[in-house]
């Protein structure tokens, strides 16, 4: 049962994550909850990457007198978790300037007093 | 080896290295002079069409290629990203590079007095280095990055009238919409990578159970990735984001738009292609769902496209109306053939959506321009403040007519080629959705005689009178984009022959795609 | 942002170049510890923060141009480029590590088993890290410049 917990968790962060972006009025919260659907995302390819009894890819900081374990893990989740890190970096940057701008035309962040496409 | 053969063998990563590196050029050498840089922009377009034909050419001759990044020989277990490059994405890399030119030289006058430009023809050709990687790679995840990419450059793109507050609302909600269907599409990798331990599409594909994760990573992949489309009801971010990006950027989005719909079917054919026949609960088998549920939904995209485009009174955002029908065509076309898996008349369908691919990306960008050039000469969106422009604008008149029949599927034109394929085969499985994509075509019709009468005939108003012709170079777009119309209208067998019947096939016949990777382990 | 006192000044000071040189170790490292590019640039990125808080955003503004720090971000993503294009020229094979076991510069091939990390190796990796570093650098900078930059204009809203 422990096991499962953390897969729990992710889906508790995307629902959350999801419930802010659908429900929420505000641009900076609707921000909020696409990060925290990213996070939930990132810590399940995380979960993915963990074996048990599994050693880090590091060859110069083996336990000595080993050359290749089978235990070795491939660090393919890590790195995919980085590469989405990046770029929800820049999704976030992007999205908060747009925030900005916004911000600027209407002088303010509710939704429905910012929509003017509608139909 | 020859130069040529090197060059080929390297043309799948010289296709995507190209465009990315002039992207990271193009700030310095705008430096140099504003035409300095749009030249350069279109000659490295050029350049990478180059080689794109040079590689169509030899997989449409020679079968599907392998391009591995970083090492010559694949080893087990295969962590290198791989592009894998059939006759199907090849296809699309074409229509790719036909709409970014298009876009480039029509950019040239219509945005020339705009500042920022730099950043412009950068963030451009970032979605198409994307649009690209989306359609030649043959990483799953790989495909995410490049879907990420094309998410934020053509988010910013959109926004590139960033004074008005509509266009910032349009670039919010896309990057919402986007980055949440790009998020999900990376949780579907995980599935698929918690149950296999790989990520190319080959592989995996090989691999693949079908078990109850598989069944969740599929519908998400057809939701996020359908989003993308912009298939009904998740179409919203559509016509507003088309409505209101400079219209040269419509086509480059409309690129990434159809690459995602190009992942869309490789998500279907392609990687659960081994297990469309397994029955479900009831003994139904999972083609016939799937084809169903897409079948369903592309009766909606076209319905709500057709009636929202007819209350529209914003030409833009019309036309952007009339894009969701188009989709939704290819979306039923698409369904039709997975729900007959099988039969002949599945083939024909896929023929028909194939094609309307390219048709869509012709029409609708053909149309997007002509309104395009009505704003630069007029600065007015609203069709209750346009009236006849035709005594003024004859050119642009003509190729709006030429747009507005093949949008509306008229014999004479390309509309007509895969619409006609479409209703041929969707009348073989059902009588009643044949009938529906019929009317649309027809009130599609109705819905642009309405624009022509209210924008381009009718009295002259006074605020019109000294309305120019648009400038050569948007002349110049447009009427490719014309003849080309003209051009598959008249030859469609020349087209269906060369390149739509081979991508099909390389669509149906996943075997051969798994065998081109999982073969030379 | 407005400037701060002069404890937080004399506090960042401090810590400024402490974080600098954690963030370049981290990127230079890239081959050997966990790291890389753009972690080792986003250390190095939150000094810069460091000094937008304690300074003021219209200090650093005078100090450091947006537009060559563009130019250094559009240089970061030439040089990580034009390292996979060597790779197709010296190897045959685009993004080919033609560095490694070469002997030359960081072409020594690693002792495997537990030993003392060699700096000397990968191949291009560390060169791509460079590059990866010089752009992240650049570009988070240029972000956290522009958005305090434009909290501080005051008409708004």
């Amino acid at each position: 049962m422990i096991e499962y917990i953390p897969f729990i968790a992710v889906v508790a962060m995307i629902l959350i994550g999801l419930y802010a972006v659908v429900f929420r009025r505000n641009l900076i919260k609707i921000v909020i909850g696409i990060s925290i659907i990213e996070s939930g995302v990132n810590l399940f390819l995380i979960m993915l990457g963990y074996r048990e009894g599994g050693v880090a890819p590091i060859f110069t900081s083996l336990p000595p007198g080993t050359t290749y374990p089978p235990e070795m893990v491939l660090p393919v989740p890590q790195a995919l978790t980085l590469t989405s890190i990046v770029i929800g970096v820049a999704v976030l940057a992007l999205m908060l300037s747009l925030v900005m701008h916004i911000y600027r035309k209407y002088g303010t962040l509710d939704v429905r007093k910012i929509r003017r496409l509608k139909e | 080896m020859t130069v040529l053969e090197a060059l080929l063998q390297h043309s799948p990563a010289l296709i995507i290295a190209i465009p990315l590196l002039s992207a990271f050029l193009l700030p310095l050498v705008s430096r140099i002079h504003a035409k300095v840089r749009d030249v350069f922009a279109l000659v490295m377009l050029g350049v990478t069409s180059c080689f794109v034909g040079l590689l169509a050419s030899d997989v449409l001759s020679h079968g599907p290629r392998i391009y591995i990044f970083g090492a010559q020989n694949l080893r087990v277990p295969l962590v290198r990203i791989l592009f894998e490059v059939d006759s199907m994405g090849v296809f699309m890399a074409i229509i790719t590079m036909m709409l970014a030119i298009i876009a480039v030289i029509y950019s040239w006058s219509f945005l020339h007095q705009e500042d920022g430009l730099d950043k412009y023809y950068t963030l451009l050709l970032l979605v198409v280095t994307s649009a690209l990687g989306m359609e030649l790679t043959g990483d799953i995840f790989n495909f995410f990055v490049f879907l990420e990419i094309s998410c934020i450059a053509s988010c910013a793109l959109i926004a590139f009238w960033v004074t008005e507050g509509e266009a910032l609302e349009a670039a919010f909600k896309y990057i919402v919409v986007s980055s949440i269907g790009a998020l999900f599409v990376l949780f579907a990798i995980g599935i698929f990578y918690a149950q296999y331990n790989a990520l190319n599409i080959a592989t995996l594909a090989h691999l693949l159970l079908f078990t109850f994760l598989d069944k969740i990573a599929l519908v998400i992949l057809l939701v996020s990735l359908g989003m993308k489309a912009g298939l009904a009801p998740m179409h919203m971010w559509l016509p507003d984001s088309y409505g209101r990006a400079p219209p040269s950027i419509v086509l480059i989005i409309m690129s990434a738009t159809l690459a995602s719909f190009y992942g869309l079917l490789r998500v279907v054919f392609t990687f659960y292609g081994n297990v469309l026949t397994t029955s479900l609960r009831f003994s139904l088998p999972a083609h016939v769902v799937i084809g169903w549920i897409l079948i369903a939904l592309a009766i909606v995209s076209i319905l709500i496209g057709v009636i929202m485009a007819l209350v529209q009174t914003d030409l833009l955002r019309l036309i952007g109306y009339a894009a969701v029908a188009e989709i939704g065509y290819m979306f039923l076309a698409v369904g039709a053939s997975i729900a007959a898996l099988g039969t002949s008349y599945a083939t024909v369908a896929l023929q028909g959506g194939v094609l309307h691919i390219l048709n869509d990306a012709v029409d609708i960008g053909l149309l997007f321009l002509v309104a395009g050039a009505i704003y630069y000469v007029t600065k007015k969106r609203s069709l209750d403040d346009l009236s006849g422009l035709a005594r003024t604008m004859k050119f642009t008149t003509v190729f709006f007519i030429i747009g507005l029949l093949a949008v509306a599927g008229m014999p004479p034109l390309n509309g007509f080629t895969s619409k006609f394929l479409i209703y041929e085969s969707v009348y073989q499985l059902n009588p009643i959705l044949s009938i529906i994509a019929l009317l649309g075509s027809i009130l599609l019709l109705a819905i642009f005689v309405k624009v022509l009468y209210a924008a381009f005939l009718g009295p002259e108003l006074p605020g019109l009178k000294d309305v120019k012709e648009a400038p050569k170079s948007m002349l110049l777009a447009m009427g490719f984009l014309a003849g080309l119309a003209i051009f598959i209208g008249l030859f469609p067998n020349l087209l269906l022959d060369t390149l739509v019947k081979p991508a099909v096939s390389a669509l149906l016949d996943h075997a051969q795609y798994i065998s081109m990777v999982v073969g030379g382990l | 942002m407005s400037e701060m006192t002069k404890i937080v000044k004399t506090t960042a000071n401090i810590l400024f170049p402490f974080t600098m040189i954690f963030g370049l170790y981290v990127i230079v490292h890239g081959h050997l510890t966990p790291g890389g590019g753009f972690q080792g640039g986003a250390i190095v990125v939150s000094g810069c923060a460091l000094l937008l808080v304690a300074y003021g955003s219209s200090w650093v503004f005078d100090h450091i141009k947006d537009k060559r720090l563009a130019t250094f971000e559009s240089l970061g993503a030439i040089g990580f480029i034009t390292i996979a294009f060597l790779g197709l020229v010296f190897s045959a094979v685009f993004f080919g590590n033609f560095l490694t076991g070469s002997g030359t510069l960081f072409g020594t091939t690693p002792a495997t088993g537990s030993t003392l990390s060699n700096f000397n190796t990968g191949g291009v990796l560390p060169l791509m890290n460079f590059a990866v570093g010089v752009k992240v650098i650049a570009g988070l900078f240029v972000i956290v410049l522009v958005m305090a930059h434009a909290s501080s204009i005051k008409e708004w809203g």
